[in-house]
């Protein structure tokens, strides 16, 4: 008992001591280079903006108990439908709205074929993964443009606080929006009836089921609104990063979206700090590219936030658990 | 006005395909009492109880709550009825707390937020007012599982149940534990709620009930109260004829040594030795029990000797041939049978047919070969011809071994066991959590299989087990032999000792 508190305690050392020198590395690159650490620690935040809204999709359906790997499917879907909507009627808000509405729809699917249909969830998950690269491939029209781009809300006072003011309160809208899903969601998982009874349906669904909680209507709403989530990231993509749509534009971040929520422990809060990592490692990667001061060939640079992850999760993913009736589709008796 | 029952069925009838798990049941329970459900694996009592807490629905009948007629769709509206259930296998999220497995589905909430620290007031009052001590902080899987069936009890209290079902509630636990239960439960009656105990064992029903109901095949065979009857009586009725609750053998004729362990010791997790120099013998023609308490180097010592575990020192010999470690099919073709002690993880693979199953040792060989490819004629004829000489109640051999109840899936694997030519048997808890009939079976086989010249090694953690089968029994302390007896000088209190590691303490207490 008292080893486990010992170590408890240990941990948290470790982990004050990190972030206390992670800080005053910042501030020394920050004395020393002001432009560039503000670039890469605002380009962090922006790279990370995809990757923990996927990773919050994938802990809204992995925490009830259905394992999604269709997210890069249903961001690449959402975010060509956002990208077409905004083209047509050139309004960004609907065309935020028809994102994230795709990616409900797409969750749909995925609830339909593993809760109803009790379907292998992998193949359920693949199928959409193939549907989103073959159909906005067939449509993709090159030379559309969005008319309009989502742009950067000052948030006042401060923004005006140098270093954090330009890299934290200086963001466009979608930006905002998944630092503050991180916490609601985080706030909804722990402390709320429903985020209870979600958790419940994920680690062991018949003990829900005798309490009279319904084990399908919840993971069909869970996996819905996670699908929501993963269409704001497709949308984030053309409609507040790019501003244009390309063929498989998610380059992966769908699959790196679940490394993070392996590697936050299926919470928000934890996949958060995964995704500010990997998106460090992406701004990281961008910089050297410019400043070009390795003689490497840019490929190997740009294998950085991948290898990132391969290594954190042979690591760390190993420890975690995730939720035990994970990938089981449920039966009553 | 008639005093009313708190629960009545009337013609309760369910039919699974196949088979007719309830036949037009007619059962009452009066208030404030404690009604024991006796009866077989498969005799019905678990689908009855399922009816009442609204898991299934019955095909025919009523259910009356308090003289008045109800219907229970849903776990739901059973809960809202009073009625609590507490499943063979616990319904709890192991990696909640106490306090958020008692509320989930009745949450202490406002607005949608937990409160917990409310809610956690109330179980503390709760498990006071019972007597039932809980922390409520604790996370279920950190604690024992007779305090986490404490915590099922308090959840259905938590749910204003009057009614509380309990399916094999002693299965798991420890006599200690059996004790602690029986005592809640008779506070629980002394303060109104009336209680369904589901059991198979007899003298567990004839210590705690006020009335015995007996099911067999479906069917209410029968209604006493302990007064009035005997386990021998309650046994018959369970199993509808004459069953020998003790076990008739003549005296071994034991000869020569078939299976030798030498000074073997293991170690687990590279450090703790949890076998320690173990030498035993087994003659062909007798039973040698090993006593002891479980989680004593059993477990480590029965897979170090069929070959599924590494060990650091000493050999095995079977047949007088040294064994190589870690070779189960060594082991097998000379001769060695085994009767693991987890019939689902290690003695079957669940998903597949009964006639893969049986085939599970030998497939590779003649006649369930032909060339690369499957004989299926052969392994069916196999089959069929095991299924109906060890008497496995199946409606085909097709049907994969998860559909079997428990008595027969252990059937099965002894019918695999023993149809190979077999020189030692190793039979770990072969009758752990089997009812009347099947133990009986069991253990008519292994003495039928002794008488034939087979040696057996029966590791049991029931006294009662292993006094009556062994012709010797050595006792096992914290992975040392302490004392090997002679089975018709060994006395309950002497063994008992020994398995409490007395013998060790006072060899200890010489030496200082």
């Amino acid at each position: 008992m008292n080893l486990i508190t010992y170590l408890k305690s240990k941990k948290l050392i470790t982990s004050i001591t990190l972030s206390i020198l992670g800080l005053a590395l910042v501030i020394m690159f920050y004395i020393i280079n002001p432009q560039i650490t503000q670039a890469v620690l605002g380009s962090t935040i922006r790279q990370s903006t995809p990757i923990i809204l996927g990773a919050l999709c994938g802990i809204m359906c992995e925490r009830a108990g259905v394992v999604n790997i269709g997210i890069e499917g249903q961001m690449l879907m959402s975010a060509f439908i956002g990208f077409m909507v905004n083209a047509w009627t050139g309004n960004l808000l609907i065309a935020i709205l028809a994102g994230m509405a795709t990616g409900a729809l797409l969750g749909l699917l995925l609830a339909f074929t593993a809760v109803t249909l009790k379907l292998d969830q992998i193949i359920g998950g693949t199928v959409i993964n193939i549907l989103a690269t073959g159909l906005t491939g067939y449509f993709y029209q090159a030379g559309i443009t969005t008319k309009g781009k989502l742009s950067p809300i000052t948030l006042g006072g401060l923004a005006e606080i140098p270093l954090i003011g330009p890299v934290l309160f200086d963001n466009p809208p979608i930006t905002y929006a998944a630092i503050i899903l991180v916490f609601v969601l985080q706030f909804l998982l722990f402390k709320t009836t429903w985020g209870l009874r979600m958790r419940a349906v994920g680690e062991h669904p018949r003990a829900a089921d005798t309490v009279g909680i319904n084990v399908f209507t919840t993971r069909y709403i869970n996996v819905v609104l996670g699908g929501a989530i993963a269409g704001l990231a497709g949308a984030f993509l053309t409609l507040e990063a790019v501003g244009s749509f390309e063929r498989v534009m998610t380059n992966g971040r769908g699959f790196v979206a679940l490394a993070v929520m392996i590697f936050g422990k299926w919470t928000p809060i934890g996949a958060w700090g995964a995704s500010l990592l990997f998106g460090f490692a992406n701004a990281m990667q961008t910089q050297f590219q410019f400043m070009g001061t390795f003689a490497i060939p840019h490929q190997f640079i740009g294998m950085l936030p991948y290898l990132l992850t391969i290594i954190v999760l042979a690591g760390f993913g190993g420890r975690a658990r995730p939720p035990a009736a994970e990938g089981e589709p449920y039966e009553k008796e | 006005m008639a005093e009313r029952y708190v629960l009545e069925t009337k013609n309760i009838t369910k039919n699974f395909p196949g088979v007719l798990a309830n036949d037009h049941v007619d059962m009452h329970l009066n208030k404030g009492e404690i009604l024991a459900i006796l009866g077989e694996n498969g005799a019905g009592k678990t689908t009855l109880l399922n009816i009442i807490y609204g898991l299934y629905d019955q095909d025919e009948g009523e259910i009356y709550i308090n003289g008045q007629k109800t219907t229970i769709d849903n776990p739901h509206d059973a809960i809202n009825l009073g009625i609590g259930m507490v499943h063979q296998h616990f319904m709890l999220v192991p990696v909640f707390t106490v306090t958020e497995n008692m509320i989930l589905g009745s949450e202490v909430e406002t607005a949608g937020i937990l409160n917990l620290k409310k809610a956690r007031r109330q179980i503390l009052e709760l498990s006071d007012n019972y007597g039932l001590n809980v922390d409520p902080d604790a996370v279920v899987e950190d604690i024992p599982v007779g305090v986490q069936q404490r915590v099922e009890i308090l959840k259905a209290l938590y749910r204003n149940a009057r009614i509380l079902i309990l399916d094999e509630p002693t299965a798991v636990l420890t006599p200690q534990e059996i004790e602690d239960l029986f005592r809640v439960m008779r506070d629980l009656t002394a303060k109104g709620v009336s209680i369904i105990f589901i059991s198979h064992k007899l003298k567990e029903v004839m210590e705690i009930a006020d009335r015995i109901m007996v099911m067999r095949r479906g069917k209410v065979a029968g209604e006493t109260t302990p007064d009035q009857t005997s386990q021998e009586e309650l046994a018959n009725m369970m199993v509808g004829r004459e069953v020998l609750l003790r076990v008739e053998k003549e005296p071994a004729k034991p000869k020569e040594p078939v299976f030798r362990i030498e000074n073997l010791s293991i170690k687990k997790d590279g450090e703790r030795n949890v076998v320690k120099d173990i030498s035993l013998t087994v003659r062909a023609g007798e039973i040698l029990g090993v006593a002891g308490v479980q989680g004593n180097g059993q477990a480590e010592l029965v897979e170090a000797i069929t070959g599924l575990r590494p060990f650091d020192h000493g050999m095995i010999i079977l047949d007088g041939k040294r064994m190589p470690t870690e070779n189960p099919r060594a082991m097998i073709e000379n001769g060695m049978a085994h009767i693991p002690e987890d019939r689902q993880k290690h003695g079957l693979v669940m998903p597949y047919p009964l006639t893969d199953n049986l085939i599970l040792c030998n497939y590779y060989k003649y006649p369930f070969v032909k060339g690369i490819t499957r004989n299926d004629e052969a392994i069916e004829a196999y089959a069929e011809r095991l299924i109906e000489d060890f008497d496995v109640r199946t409606p085909s051999p097709f049907i994969p071994a998860s559909n079997l109840s428990g008595g027969n899936q252990q059937k099965l694997i002894v019918a695999r066991e023993l149809s190979r030519e077999t020189k030692i048997l190793i039979a770990n808890q072969p009758t752990r959590g089997l009812d009347v009939g099947s133990i009986e079976y069991i253990h008519s086989t292994l003495i039928k299989m002794r008488d034939n010249g087979v040696g057996i090694l029966l590791v049991s953690a029931e006294l009662d087990e292993i006094m009556s089968l062994s012709d010797r029994i050595a006792v096992i302390y914290e992975g040392e032999i302490v004392a090997t007896l002679d089975a018709e000088n060994a006395t309950r209190e002497e063994l008992g000792l020994l398995m409490a590691g007395s013998k060790k303490e006072r060899s200890q207490a010489a030496k200082l």
